[in-house]
């Protein structure tokens, strides 16, 4: 991991390229891609060159991090993979059609978000967490934290919760899963808080992308499932 | 067709001839040389209903590659792909406006100025460097607006971030830049919102010269209030100044814009109570009728017909009846009239109208498309499509709201010309996962397709990129525009890496795919960030904003869905500035082209018999080559004839009026 100052050191270098870079190409007329267009230019770089230059700078983005990113990324690989474990018992469990397709789309959603996580670590050489799950058991492999630091997570459901859960059936597993997975939704959310009030964090935008998406789509899943819960109340009130 | 009851006897069209004959010989007549049919070719023309898309899909299965990728293109013309000044390059590239003859792109690291006068070879007038995600742009008169949501937007524009959590430093919100010299835009004001400025929308407002209203939507986490006093993110219940469940209408005095404020900060979402899910589509209620034919069990599910999995019914057999093996006619009967009970008992009855613990609702909106012809705006927020009345530009209203279980995301919104359809997308993943993939379902990270009725919106069908494409490739719905198509709904649109989709949405029922152009993934190996991020329809050319290739610039390609004529009365719509979060309304003048299009579509539509058809398509091309006067009496010949066979026949009314129009100009 680089030091802050190391990263910082690395935006200078990026800043000082962009700034040189600006000033180069300003006012310059472009092109199509044709080969013949690239070559007439002569002061402008080829489509090879375009595309090394294009490499090159995804690549130092990447350092563009710092300790909190990296700490975001891992816990919340851990904290979608226990929404799996709890959204893969909905079918099982006689929960209501409304709640399986909620269900299935968590799945789907968690899934992705996992992959781009795991993906963004590994770009940047950081230790990657493996998800394992068996069960009601998740294990997380490969970042040396213990289980307890995942557990310890906001919004993280305790074994006996997912226990309690996963004994529910019917209309008492959807009021229950809904009402877990609004606690855990909200975890999320306070660790996007944490991360960006962080100085220096979720300055990499892949990272600021990441973040934001998971706090919008998780905001609108507490809405959508606070109405189906109030639903679920008010029905069994009759 | 109830055209074709007028005109379908021999009898009936051999007048029409004679009719035609004769008048064309009273023209020859009094004009002093003699008048002779023109040729003309007519285009060929089919059915929207059976289009011969390309089968395998040639989408699937391309190479990767970022300016070498395998590339599918149906329908489409490519004019130039231009990849972005060096710069600008890895860096994403967002949204689009257009002024004149210009396109602004944005890109999280500023503004490309683009002269796209000679589409096949854009020119790149600016590069201004300021980054801020997303970059958003919109213009109006000598004004441009940028958005800022990233954490690393500087107020000075620098490119080394913003490490403090807490910083004076840092832009959040609507930059505004004086182009009225476009290719050195000024630097002029900033407005800082609490959420920042994911997008924003421009309102002008027919009844005020001076002003416009920026709409700002900010879908990140709210600022700490240390570095903007006022913002919290507290409930409002708890706070009434929150900064949740609300949007920020931005004033911006023309002549100062450096006075440009917040004026207000409209509840829009208060008291939201909308349903969890939306009505059943015709198809929906096709397949419940069917199998209600077919002796399913059908019951009521949240104010919705369900059919009862078999699997479900043999255990309410057992359970509610205690019928041990194979039911019996009499067992079936007594479980069909005890299910509606059986079911409240089961989920509990009533339309669950409960009181609200908790407030519902979004607590803000990823976009909203301002039509102030009509004075509507569709609001995409989170759970919900909202309809606003904005007729009153710093107060804007709700008057409907519809969610759907389908949909994760409302991302934002296109109206039909006329305002009688509205078409919201869903971001699902926000856009940088691939849910275009085969097993993802064809209902998330779609359009839906609304008609509006009595200001009520009506669900009716969805339309998703119908090709599959691989988990490298970010892929959902995403930006596009109208193609101004007299008479039709043709929507060009993007879905990123999915490519770009080009589909006829006139019967809100049965969107139909006519044109597509796709590259493969950016890398093989592996997920890049690529893609179309919007692409829109300004005056004749289709721009689209890639996010790691550049611009593209293609046209339209004739075919039996689309005629030549349609697109020449496409291209005779001229838009002296565009932003996509302000949609124009299209006037379309009259010209030949226009009634050729009406011509088009009626025989395409099978709404004009053959004859009518050539009758129409001779008249206007003997009109074409005619002078003047003859020309005016043609036409105006053609437009009686039309308008006697229209009967209730609207698109025939439209082609009488166009050619009466027509006639009038000469």
């Amino acid at each position: 991991m680089p030091s802050a100052k190391k990263t910082l050191l690395i935006n200078a270098l990026l800043v000082t390229t962009l700034i040189f870079s600006a000033c180069s190409s300003s006012k310059t007329t472009s092109s199509s891609n044709s080969e013949n267009a690239s070559e007439q230019r002569n002061n402008q770089p080829s489509i090879a060159e375009l595309e090394e230059i294009y490499w090159a700078r995804i690549d130092s983005s990447k350092m563009n991090f710092t300790e909190a990113d990296v700490k975001f990324m891992t816990g919340m690989i851990g904290h979608h993979a226990q929404a799996l474990i709890m959204s893969g018992l909905a079918p099982e469990n006689g929960a209501s059609p409304q709640v399986q397709t909620l269900a299935a789309r968590i799945i789907n959603a968690q899934k992705d978000e996992i992959a781009s996580m795991q993906t963004w670590l590994r770009d940047r050489d950081q230790p990657v967490p493996e998800v394992h799950i068996d069960g009601l058991n998740l294990m997380i492999h490969g970042t040396g934290m213990d289980h307890s630091n995942h557990m310890n997570m906001a919004g993280m459901l305790s074994q006996e919760q997912l226990v309690e859960l996963s004994e529910a059936k019917g209309k008492e597993f959807d009021r229950l899963f809904l009402t877990y997975m609004i606690q855990h939704h909200q975890g999320a959310v306070t660790m996007v808080k944490t991360l960006i009030s962080t100085d220096g964090a979720a300055q990499d935008e892949q990272a600021f992308r990441l973040s934001t998406d998971i706090n919008v789509d998780q905001i609108t899943e507490i809405e959508r499932m606070k109405l189906m819960l109030s639903k679920i109340e008010s029905e069994s009130k009759d | 067709m109830k055209l074709n009851k007028l005109t379908k006897t021999g009898v009936f069209k051999s007048v029409w001839i004679f009719l035609f004959s004769a008048a064309l010989m009273t023209y020859a007549c009094s004009s002093t040389e003699p008048m002779m049919d023109v040729d003309y070719t007519s285009p060929t023309v089919n059915s929207l209903s059976n289009v011969d898309s390309p089968t395998p899909d040639p989408r699937v299965g391309l190479g990767a590659g970022l300016f070498d990728a395998e590339e599918a293109i149906w329908n489409l013309n490519k004019l130039s792909s231009t990849p972005p000044p060096e710069a600008f390059l890895g860096v994403t590239n967002s949204d689009l406006a257009f002024k004149g003859k210009y396109a602004i792109q944005g890109n999280y690291n500023g503004v490309l100025v683009w002269d796209i006068s000679d589409p096949a070879n854009p020119v790149l007038v600016k590069d201004y460097l300021c980054p801020a995600s997303q970059s958003d742009v919109s213009v109006y008169g000598d004004l441009m607006f940028v958005s800022g949501e990233g954490l690393s937007g500087r107020l000075d524009c620098g490119t080394e971030g913003v490490q403090q959590a807490v910083s004076d430093e840092r832009l959040r919100g609507i930059r505004i830049f004086d182009i009225s010299n476009i290719e050195e835009p000024e630097y002029v004001a900033n407005v800082q919102t609490c959420r920042g400025s994911h997008t924003h929308s421009v309102l002008k407002d027919p009844n005020d010269d001076e002003n416009v209203y920026v709409y700002v939507s900010g879908s990140a986490s709210v600022r700490p209030e240390e570095e903007l006093p006022g913002c919290s993110d507290m409930s409002p219940d708890d706070d009434p100044n929150s900064a949740l469940f609300r949007i920020e209408v931005i004033k911006v005095p023309l002549s100062n814009p450096e006075m440009s404020k917040i004026v207000s900060s409209p509840r829009i979402f208060e008291d939201l109570k909308a349903p969890p899910t939306h009505g059943m589509s015709p198809a929906d209620a096709i397949e419940i009728e069917k199998a209600r034919k077919a002796g399913a069990f059908i019951i009521e599910f949240n104010g919705q017909e369900t059919v009862v999995p078999d699997r479900f019914v043999a255990q309410l057999m057992t359970n509610a009846l205690g019928v041990e093996g194979e039911p019996t006619a009499a067992d079936s009967a007594a479980l069909r009239e005890q299910l509606p009970a059986i079911v409240a008992r089961m989920f509990g009855g009533g339309d669950g109208d409960g009181e609200e613990d908790d407030r519902g609702g979004p607590t803000q909106c990823h976009d909203i498309t301002l039509y102030p012809e009509i004075g509507l705006a569709g609001g995409a927020c989170e759970g919900y499509g909202l309809l606003l009345d904005i007729s009153d530009p710093a107060n804007p209203t709700r008057i409907d709201a519809v969610a759907d279980s389908n949909f994760s995301y409302w991302h934002s919104a296109t109206f039909s010309n006329d305002g009688k359809k509205v078409l919201f997308t869903d971001e699902w993943g926000g856009g940088g996962q691939p849910k275009c993939r085969e097993a993802d379902p064809m209902e998330w990270g779609a359009n839906a397709i609304f008609t509006i009725e009595n200001g009520k919106m009506k669900f009716q069908e969805y339309y998703k990129l119908p090709a599959p494409q691989t988990s490298q490739e970010n892929c959902v719905a995403h930006n596009g525009s109208l193609i101004p198509v007299p008479g039709r709904e043709i929507m060009v649109q993007s879905w990123y890496q999915g490519g770009i989709s080009v589909f006829d949405w006139t019967d809100p029922n049965n969107p139909v795919e006519i044109a597509f152009q796709d590259y493969g993934p950016i890398a093989a190996d592996r997920m890049a960030n690529g893609g179309s991020w919007s692409v829109y329809w300004y005056n004749g050319a289709i721009v689209s904003s890639e996010i790691a290739r550049g611009l593209d610039i293609f046209e339209l390609e004739a075919t039996p869905y689309i005629t030549q004529n349609e697109i020449d009365a496409a291209n005779t719509v001229k838009l002296d500035y565009l932003n996509a979060q302000g949609q124009p309304k299209f006037v379309w003048p009259k010209t030949f082209a226009l009634s050729k299009a009406y011509v088009d579509q009626l025989e395409r539509n099978k709404e004009l018999d053959n004859a009518a058809v050539k009758m129409a398509r001779q008249s206007l091309a003997n009109a074409e080559a005619a002078n003047p006067k003859v020309r005016k009496k043609i036409l105006t010949e053609l437009a009686d004839k039309m308008d006697g066979m229209a009967s209730d026949n609207e698109k025939v009314k439209m082609l009488a009026e166009s050619v009466r129009g027509l006639a009038s100009n000469q």
